[in-house]
């Protein structure tokens, strides 16, 4: 049953091959069995799995269920669950009980989708190898010495390791493009404004965007009608009709025009990434794409750019975290200065206090336009690039990451080596744009990661591209030997 | 740009954050190389570049200006470290 995608499975639940309290005991049971090592999950719920479970198996024989009734599904713990803990992968959040719902997580209940549990992650989403979380690291299911990637790793392994047909992503700076890349499964971060990040705990406001993870593409398009859509407690979420992401998944290719920029192809990627990328842009010029050398020339910018604009935002956001609401607190504060910095600095891993300082200076008097207004100007020339290239194109590609999954420690010593995996990945959230990673090869036993980039709201294009090549090639479903 | 040790502390007295002493020269380090990279953006020129806040061009949605959630005030503050009559604690604050 775990080796099926949630197409499989919805058709499995209505011909009662099997049914969804039964599905959902085996992937609980899966979850027993593998993640005391995988550590893909912080919090796992059974006895609301179980109940979710039955209530659709009512749908189901009524008549009356959805794409994803009874389909069980893992969150990452970035989305609030009323009365399940909801951590963000911190130690500030450790007894924090969510009192309401993500509108996320409202979707996928009315849906009548069974959560699993909550995946774990880097701590409030800030790293790219699951190394911050105060939970501990998951390991890649693909080989539990590489990183399963970040922030958005539990997720991916979980997903890879089929104990969950698919689970949700946030992703700020690549969150959930490059875990996908790095498990070797399917990743959409939609654009900017699809789907409500109202619950959804945040990082940077203005990159924060949610999407599925799944095994295939048909999958991530099942999930996004779920999860996009117009919530009016989302201020930047944009009031704009979902259409039927499954409805365009096997239009031709014929004519599509593909472009590479040459920046993502230079000496900073993996000699055999690039043999893996070029192979899967000839699958594609079989199915009819034409390919084109086009120019992002402000792709070197992107990192620094975004390690002014997230910190400086996270600062804000995570200010809310003082230890008086919720969260946290430290033991016997002697005024209320020392109640927030004890609160905090106990509260918060290094990571995101590096970030915080590094936000904070930005943001301090005196330092604003040489920083957070030279970013925001930057912003606009990555974005405008961006908007010239989709002139000329249908869709970018390129690969997610420089290289497959690092080894654990490997980028420990300085946080800009972390902060640079992320190059590919970085530039679409400042301009706002949705982007997918796909299984495309793999390199030294480990995942590749294709990167299809979209124009704003070209979701249903970026699926139908990838869930082409999907039927064309086999990589999508392909998973680690000791969890097929 | 380098850090020193009191531009950390400062950082992190903003920040509201209690860092330990030992820490403060890993801090300096590595946020000095954070700086570093970001001084890469001082190599565009940007004059007459409209900055960019948000990804989408679109103007503020406004609603008006009625009660549209409950009040939940004893649930919300279940999950509070420290309350009393509807209050959130903290320490005194005014002699």
């Amino acid at each position: 049953m775990h080796n099926k995608t949630i197409s499989e499975l919805a058709q499995g639940l209505r011909d009662k091959t099997f049914s969804s309290v039964e599905l959902t005991q085996h992937f609980l049971d899966r979850i027993q069995q593998f993640d005391q090592e995988l550590n893909s999950f912080i919090t796992v719920t059974p006895e609301l799995a179980l109940a979710q479970a039955k209530a659709a198996d009512q749908q189901l024989a009524a008549g009356n269920a959805s794409a994803l009734s009874g389909i069980p599904l893992a969150q990452k713990d970035i989305f609030c669950t009323d009365g399940v803990r909801t951590s963000c992968g911190s130690k500030m959040l450790d007894s924090f009980i969510a009192p309401y719902n993500a509108t996320v997580i409202e979707k996928f209940n009315r849906a009548g989708s069974v959560m699993l549990g909550k995946t774990n992650m880097d701590e409030f989403a800030m790293g790219s190898s699951n190394e911050t979380s105060f939970y501990g690291p998951v390991k890649n299911p693909w080989d539990h010495n590489a990183v399963p990637g970040g922030s958005s790793g539990g997720s991916a392994a979980c997903v890879a390791a089929r104990m969950a047909v698919a689970s949700t992503g946030t992703d700020t700076g690549g969150s959930i493009r490059q875990p996908a890349a790095l498990c070797g499964i399917t990743g959409l971060k939609p654009t900017y404004g699809r789907i409500s990040r109202y619950g959804m705990i945040a990082f940077a406001s203005s990159l924060d965007q949610a999407g599925p993870m799944t095994r295939t593409a048909e999958d991530a398009a099942i999930m996004l009608n779920t999860m996009a859509g117009f919530d009016e407690r989302d201020s930047t979420c944009l009031d704009k009709s979902v259409p039927d992401y499954t409805a365009e998944l096997n239009n031709s290719l014929e004519g599509l025009k593909i472009g590479l920029p040459k920046e993502y192809f230079d000496e900073g990627l993996d000699a055999e990434m690039a043999t893996a990328v070029d192979a899967a842009i000839k699958e594609y010029e079989k199915l009819g794409a034409t390919v084109k050398e086009i120019s992002l020339p402000n792709t070197g910018l992107a990192v620094p750019t975004y390690y002014v604009i997230a910190p400086a935002e996270c600062s804000s956001n995570l200010s809310r975290m003082d230890g008086v609401r919720f969260g946290h607190r430290c033991e016997n504060p002697v005024d209320l200065e020392d109640l927030y910095k004890r609160s905090r600095g106990e509260g918060f891993g290094e990571e995101v206090k590096r970030r915080i300082m590094v936000g904070t200076y930005a943001l301090s008097a005196g330092y604003y336009d040489a920083y957070y207004l030279k970013a925001q100007k930057l912003r606009q020339l990555i974005s405008d690039d961006f908007k010239k290239a989709f002139i000329e194109v249908d869709v970018i590609m390129g690969p997610t990451t420089p290289e497959p999954a690092f080894n654990f420690g490997e980028k420990g010593e300085n946080p800009v080596s972390m902060y640079l995996s992320d190059i590919y990945t970085i530039a679409v959230n400042l301009a706002g744009l949705p982007g997918m990673s796909i299984p495309a090869g793999m390199v030294n036993n480990r995942p590749a990661g294709l990167q299809i980039i979209g124009n704003y709201f070209d979701e249903a294009r970026l699926l139908n591209v990838a869930h082409k090549y999907q039927q064309a090639t086999d990589w999508h479903t392909q998973g680690p030997a000791q969890y097929l | 740009m380098s850090l020193e040790k009191a531009d950390v502390e400062k950082i992190a007295h903003l920040a509201r954050l209690q860092i330990n002493e030992q820490d403060i020269p890993e801090y300096a380090r590595n946020l000095s190389s954070i700086l570093e990279l970001v001084a890469q953006m001082s190599s565009v020129d940007t004059t007459d570049i409209t900055p960019m806040a948000h990804p989408l061009d679109i103007a503020q949605r406004l609603r008006a200006d009625v009660v549209t959630e409950n009040n939940q005030r004893e649930k919300f503050q279940a999950i509070a470290p420290q309350t009393e009559a509807g209050l959130f604690l903290v320490p005194k604050v005014i002699e």
